[in-house]
């Protein structure tokens, strides 16, 4: 009999650890933005244009200049030197036709919120008043807020190097192919879809605040952002054309972020070259109002498709022809939304032989349109959710049964979805395991049996499904490189860690949290990694001083990537500390293991050496192997081979007031898999939080313009975000099928639950309502067009 | 004006604009834990007790809070510990970035006090008038929840 010694090591990972976050959150100890106060700080309000398109003729200061307390008023000629901001991430293979902010606007607006002119005073109440004087002469201009009336024949041109509005016309896939399957196919369903307009309001607003040194031409720029490193990047190479060793960027506790700080926004840049103006800190807080006028946006696709199919449900063709909505200047990296995340991503969870998306990126007199949780995979996959409802309605087939016919097969993987992935392929996938615990959560025959009986009593329940996938782990960055994809760098991650010499860990990652909980998964990786106890564990971000480089939090990476860095970093350190301690123990570093935070000859733990006592010992470095450099610690960057490839089940059950058109969302389950999970208490909160996103576009939130190009939701007032009565408790399991891409197995729970919930919603109303022969609905399904549409459909 | 407030027990006084809301008064004390996110008082982040109250601090004038008294996060717990609702939220992981956590805890404390054995359906309606963005609520109900029974 062999007897193999298996060490149980002890882990921290795939525990619910309590956050190290919350202390300082739960108390008001933590700082954000607007919570720095500088000495001598100046505050800034900024003045932003009310017509949707204008030009400027003039702009006079004079009387604001005046005001009490005002330190200085400047228009967008004050800063003519500094150029137009970057657009980072650009259609892949295609011309685009870029147009960015400036820092602010000259002599033209194109948005309703277009930034025209600044005001730097002694409060901000002062700053406030004296917006109220700046005399601005606009010369309105004809304005367009449709995308699809903007790329309509005698539209308004909005830039002069952007014929027709187009920003980009991007392909995937083989057109001609395609069309031939759509050709022959049993059935073809065409349909049009409104992803409509989100606005992703994070409680806490966009500011920033920012120092100047005169001696040394340095900034400190702090900045409610996901990616500091990205923005110093961003402003010192592509803004002010300074080493990037003359900025220092720095985000404190970020209130949320959901994509909308990301981007490098032209009033980060005003601050930092305010701060050099008026020879003083300044801050900048935006107000909920600037929030909804001027922050980023989200989706806002028109999206044309045609799907086809054999009589048995297997579908054998997807075409799209989509208008993405970019707004009316573009954000940083506005193409890259509805090209690389949402195209190439419209095979779902299913074997389509035959894709082809077109998507024409469109200017229009809106607020800029990025990135938004999910960004592009929540459009994809609300198309393809939708496409196989459509399919299973047409041939009166059960929607659950489409999706397992069409499903790529666990055998399936790696997996090639038609080539549109460009060279990337689906890591691993279990796809019916997700769904069969879904159907058995919910009572699948049961539910048809009690909604049978209530269609008999004329009331309209409804199930709906989401058989998700999305991309997470962004990203591999030589498939970035060779096909012109992603920020034009990179997007590996790093983690640098020093274990001190009283065996404290000190981990600096690159990842930049906005609630995620970094700190805590971090350190639950380092304290199971080195063996040392969770508290001796601390995590530093935020600031550009003094860390690796890294490329930020947004793509569900943090884990993937970044997590990654740290996990293989520790592997180094953990090397390292077994030939420190293979020395101290006098021992061939053969014969030694190190394990649960010793280094130990093997078979023999109880002589051992702790990582504490090896800490010190490298760290004081009086008697160290020949050759060897003091101190444990350790720089590594992660690049990784692919992206992974999340995927799971989502269930929603409703009830239909047929009088009211009210939508009662009754139940809401979700079996996720995204791989090995390190903490099943965060995901859990990631899922909760990101279902709830999806759920709210598909019956309440929409960002709506009217045709003058006013946001008429601009305020908490008018915008539906969801209050706590509006769901029920949401049911949230998981399987796990982890990953091959990384070591740590883990694939991404950040965008989850925005991705899969929004059609499995709109699926379970249609469901519903089906009975009335209505097969689709545009969103959000607010009683109002719930009701119009029954009635229409009964008369 | 002259107002006189005090505030998580010690009194502070000063002269205003008329006009200034009681929440930045209380951020220019350096007591920023009281958060300020919508402007039109829909939100609830700036939420502290007034008098045992809660209310919504970017809603009142200072000049209203003339001689009385204000609780915020910061003064919620005594001795240095933390209040049974603060460790609800961190237990339940009832927050994620923490931005409507002060208003959400202070929101909370006053919904058991006036009502100590809440429903999930009396929790859901008691915190109406905050908004989160980050949980889908659905950890902070449960918070709520473990606070009352701890209070029980």
């Amino acid at each position: 009999m062999t007897v193999t010694e298996e060490r149980q090591t002890t882990t921290l990972v795939g525990e619910s650890v309590k956050r190290v976050e919350d202390a300082r959150l739960i108390t008001g100890e933590a700082k954000y933005l607007d919570d720095l106060n500088l000495p001598g700080m100046a505050h800034v309000a900024i003045l932003r244009s009310p017509y949707a398109h204008a030009r400027i003729n003039g702009i006079d200061t004079s009387k604001a200049a005046e005001h009490p307390g005002v330190i200085a008023v400047y228009t967008g000629k004050d800063f003519e030197d500094l150029p137009a901001l970057p657009c980072a991430w650009q259609a892949g293979g295609v011309e685009n036709f870029v147009n960015t902010p400036r820092v602010l606007e000259i002599d033209r607006v194109t948005f309703t919120g277009a930034a025209v002119a600044v005001v730097v005073a002694e409060t901000k109440y002062a700053a406030e008043d004296a917006l109220g004087l700046i005399e601005v002469d606009y010369e309105p201009l004809d304005v367009v807020v449709d995308v699809e009336a903007a790329v309509a024949e005698g539209a308004p041109q909005i830039h002069e190097n952007a014929p027709g509005n187009i920003v980009m016309d991007w392909s995937i896939g083989d057109a001609g192919a395609t069309d031939k399957a759509l050709g022959e196919a049993d059935v073809v369903v065409k349909e049009r879809l409104v992803n409509q307009r989100l606005i992703p309001t994070p409680m806490e607003g966009r500011g920033a605040a920012a120092t100047y040194e005169p001696s040394t031409g340095e900034y400190t720029v702090w900045m409610t952002s996901q990616d500091p490193h990205i923005m110093r990047l961003l402003m010192t190479a592509f803004v002010f054309g300074i080493p990037e060793t003359k900025m220092r960027c720095i985000a404190l506790h970020v209130g949320g972020g959901f994509g909308t700080k990301i981007f490098l926004y032209h009033e980060y840049v005003l601050i930092a070259a305010l701060a050099q103006k008026v020879g003083r800190p300044v801050k900048w807080m935006e107000t909920r109002r600037e929030n909804y006028v001027a922050t980023t946006h989200g989706r806002d696709h028109v999206a044309y498709l045609e799907v086809g199919a054999k009589r048995d449900g297997t579908i054998t063709a997807l075409k799209t022809k989509t208008y993405a909505n970019l707004g009316g200047i573009l954000s940083t990296i506005a193409p890259g939304i509805p090209t690389t995340l949402y195209g190439r991503m419209l095979s779902g969870a299913y074997r389509i032989p035959n894709i082809s998306c077109q998507v024409l990126g469109v200017y229009t007199n809106t607020g800029m349109v990025d990135a938004y949780r999910g960004a592009g995979r929540p459009e994809a996959t609300y198309l393809v959710e939708r496409a196989v409802d459509l399919v299973a309605a047409e041939l009166g087939l059960d929607p659950v049964d489409v999706r397992r016919r069409n499903f790529i097969p666990p055998d399936a993987f790696p997996y090639d979805p038609a080539g549109i992935l460009n060279g990337l392929e689906y890591d691993t996938g279990d796809y019916e395991k997700a769904l069969d615990r879904a159907l058995e959560i919910v009572d699948y025959e049961g539910f048809r049996r009690e909604q049978e009986a209530a269609r008999k009593q004329g009331r309209y329940r409804g199930i709906g499904f989401s058989t998700y996938v999305e991309i997470c782990g962004a990203a591999p960055s030589a498939w970035i490189g060779t096909v012109g994809e992603g920020w034009g760098a990179s997007m590996w991650e790093s983690a640098m860690i020093r274990v001190h010499l009283t065996g404290k860990a000190v981990v600096t990652i690159g990842t930049q949290p906005q609630g995620q909980g970094h700190a805590t998964t971090v350190s639950q990786i380092v304290a199971s990694e080195l063996g040392i106890p969770i508290e001796d564990v601390t995590v530093e971000l935020g600031d550009t001083l003094n860390a690796p480089f890294g490329y930020g939090t947004y793509a569900s990476r943090s884990a993937a990537v970044g997590g990654v860095a740290v996990y293989n970093s520790l592997q180094k350190i953990k090397a390292k500390a077994r030939r420190i301690g293979a020395h101290m123990l006098e021992a061939d570093v053969e014969d030694v293991e190190f394990a649960d935070g010793k280094a130990f000859v093997k078979g023999a733990p109880d002589t051992a050496k702790t990582i504490q006592e090896i800490a010190g010992a490298a760290a004081l470095a009086y008697d160290l192997p020949e050759g060897e450099e003091p101190f444990l610690d350790d720089t590594t960057y992660y690049d990784p081979p692919n992206c992974t490839f999340p995927f799971g089940t989502h269930i929603a059950v409703v009830e239909i007031d047929a009088e009211t058109g009210e939508v009662s969302l009754e139940r809401y389950i979700a079996v996720d898999d995204v791989g090995k999970v390190i903490n099943p208490m965060i995901v859990d909160g990631q899922v909760h939080g990101g279902i709830a996103q999806g759920i709210a576009q598909a019956l309440w939130e929409s960002g709506v313009y009217d045709e003058d190009g006013q946001l008429r939701t601009s305020s908490l007032m008018n915008y539906a975000v969801p209050k706590a009565e509006f769901f029920p408790p949401f049911e949230v399991e998981r399987t796990e099928t982890p990953t091959d891409v990384n070591p740590l197995g883990v694939k991404g729970a950040g965008e989850t639950g925005t991705i899969a919930s929004t059609p499995a919603v709109v699926n379970a109303v249609v469901d519903a309502l089906m009975p009335l022969g209505i097969r689709h609905l545009d969103m959000p399904l607010t009683p109002e067009r719930v009701w119009q549409a029954i009635e229409q459909a009964k008369a | 004006m002259h107002v006189a407030i005090t505030v998580n027990g010690v009194r502070r006084e000063a002269d205003l604009e008329p006009r200034v809301l009681l929440v930045d008064f209380l951020r220019d004390l350096g007591l920023t834990g009281t958060k300020i996110a919508c402007d039109t008082s829909q939100c609830g982040a700036c939420t502290i007790h007034l008098d045992g109250t809660a209310v919504k601090s970017c809603a009142v004038l200072a000049v209203q809070a003339d001689g009385g008294a204000v609780t915020t996060i910061e003064g919620l717990a005594s001795n240095g510990g933390l209040h049974a609702v603060q460790e609800a939220f961190h237990d339940q992981h009832g927050l994620q970035c923490g931005f409507c956590t002060p208003g959400m805890i202070m929101t909370t404390v006053d919904l058991l006090a006036g009502n100590p054995e809440p429903t999930d359906a009396e929790i859901r309606h008691g915190l109406e008038g905050n908004l989160c963005r980050c949980t889908g609520y659905e950890n902070i109900v449960r918070a709520v929840r473990q606070a009352a029974e701890v209070a029980r």
